[in-house]
């Protein structure tokens, strides 16, 4: 597994802690030997990923508020100048407002509405968009979804519907960048323990719940999907665009 | 004991100085810590006492003593 990324140019996008399941990414990718850039998002995580980030030799942090066309349009300058070719995106951010994770998905504002697709959805269009012209020799782009993006999971709500649009996404980014070589995958994990999953609400009930239910008898972690995501980002899937591959123990398989 | 590896933990997560950090010590009021940092602390802690803190639990939770209590009467240590 060591060199199955040598000199491959990985960027990833979403790591705000230890925790992130982006984190666990990088790990995977470091392993398998790539050259990753991180980006974060905002005044408030910058000390902590650039202390996380620090620990990799040759590792290279610019921030990217994806909400921002700007701050997406310097991201993807700064890696042109500064690394030339792409071979990688990571995808792995999302947002909705606390309160919509709870209770009634009518209750949804039109305003946490247009947020949760504007970052967790849309962002993905963008990101790709900008990530092609430097993806001169193929590539692999990999985001993260939740089943409740196809099925109706209680409290997930306005975040189900984004994940819907996220997927949905990524078939019609397939289609567009197939013929560049370039193949759009999502990996639909199960519930892992990070900042932003317990924002919904209880979500370490769910947790435990899940644990007994799943074919696998365990909770999957960021490492599990950090192979997986390694997987897709690698040669080895060369055959796999437009899928969404479960991380989730066999969640997905149960009645 | 567990009020100093708490201290440490609090220390790291929030960036304050220990000898700010008093059993009496609110998260949000003194020690200037927002919603996001408090689910990184219960995060950290829940990782460093190998404990589950459930949201209801985690929310009534405002002071450090708070913390300490309820890792002395929850945790497997």
């Amino acid at each position: 597994m060591e060199n199955l990324l040598k000199n491959k140019n990985i960027l990833i996008m979403g790591v705000a802690n230890k925790w992130s399941i982006a984190w666990g990414i990088a790990q995977s990718c470091l392993k398998a030997g790539a050259n990753l850039i991180f980006t974060y998002q905002g005044e408030r995580t910058r000390d902590a990923v650039q202390e996380l980030v620090s620990g990799i030799p040759g590792a290279l942090l610019y921030p990217c508020d994806v909400t921002s066309d700007q701050e997406i349009i310097d991201l993807f300058d700064n890696l042109k100048r500064n690394v030339g070719v792409l071979h990688g995106v990571v995808h792995s951010l999302a947002f909705a407002k606390k309160e919509e994770l709870a209770g009634a998905y009518y209750n949804t504002s039109r305003e946490g509405y247009l947020l949760a697709q504007n970052i967790s959805a849309y962002s993905l269009v963008a990101v790709a968009r900008h990530a092609l012209p430097l993806m001169t020799e193929g590539g692999s782009i990999v985001t993260l979804t939740y089943i409740g993006g196809e099925r109706a999971v209680p409290n997930y709500n306005v975040m189900g519907v984004a994940k819907a649009a996220l997927e949905c996404s990524v078939k019609y980014l397939a289609v567009d960048l197939g013929p560049h070589n370039i193949r759009v995958n999502a990996i639909s994990a199960g519930p892992i323990k990070t900042i932003a999953a317990r924002g919904v609400k209880n979500f370490s009930e769910m947790l435990k719940t899940y644990e007994e239910k799943v074919p696998l008898r365990r909770n999957v972690d960021q490492s599990d999907v950090g192979d997986t995501a390694l997987f897709l980002l690698s040669h080895l899937s060369r055959g796999i665009t437009g899928e969404v591959i479960h991380v989730d123990a066999g969640y997905h398989i149960l009645g | 004991m567990i009020f100093e590896k708490v201290r440490d933990i609090i220390v790291e997560q929030l960036g304050v100085d220990p000898e700010e950090v008093t059993l009496d010590s609110k998260f949000i009021d003194d020690l200037g810590a927002d919603s996001l940092d408090i689910v990184e602390l219960i995060m950290a802690l829940e990782e460093e006492f190998d404990m589950e803190i459930p949201d209801e639990d985690a929310e009534k939770i405002s002071t450090v003593g708070d913390v300490v209590e309820y890792i002395k009467a929850h945790s497997k240590e």
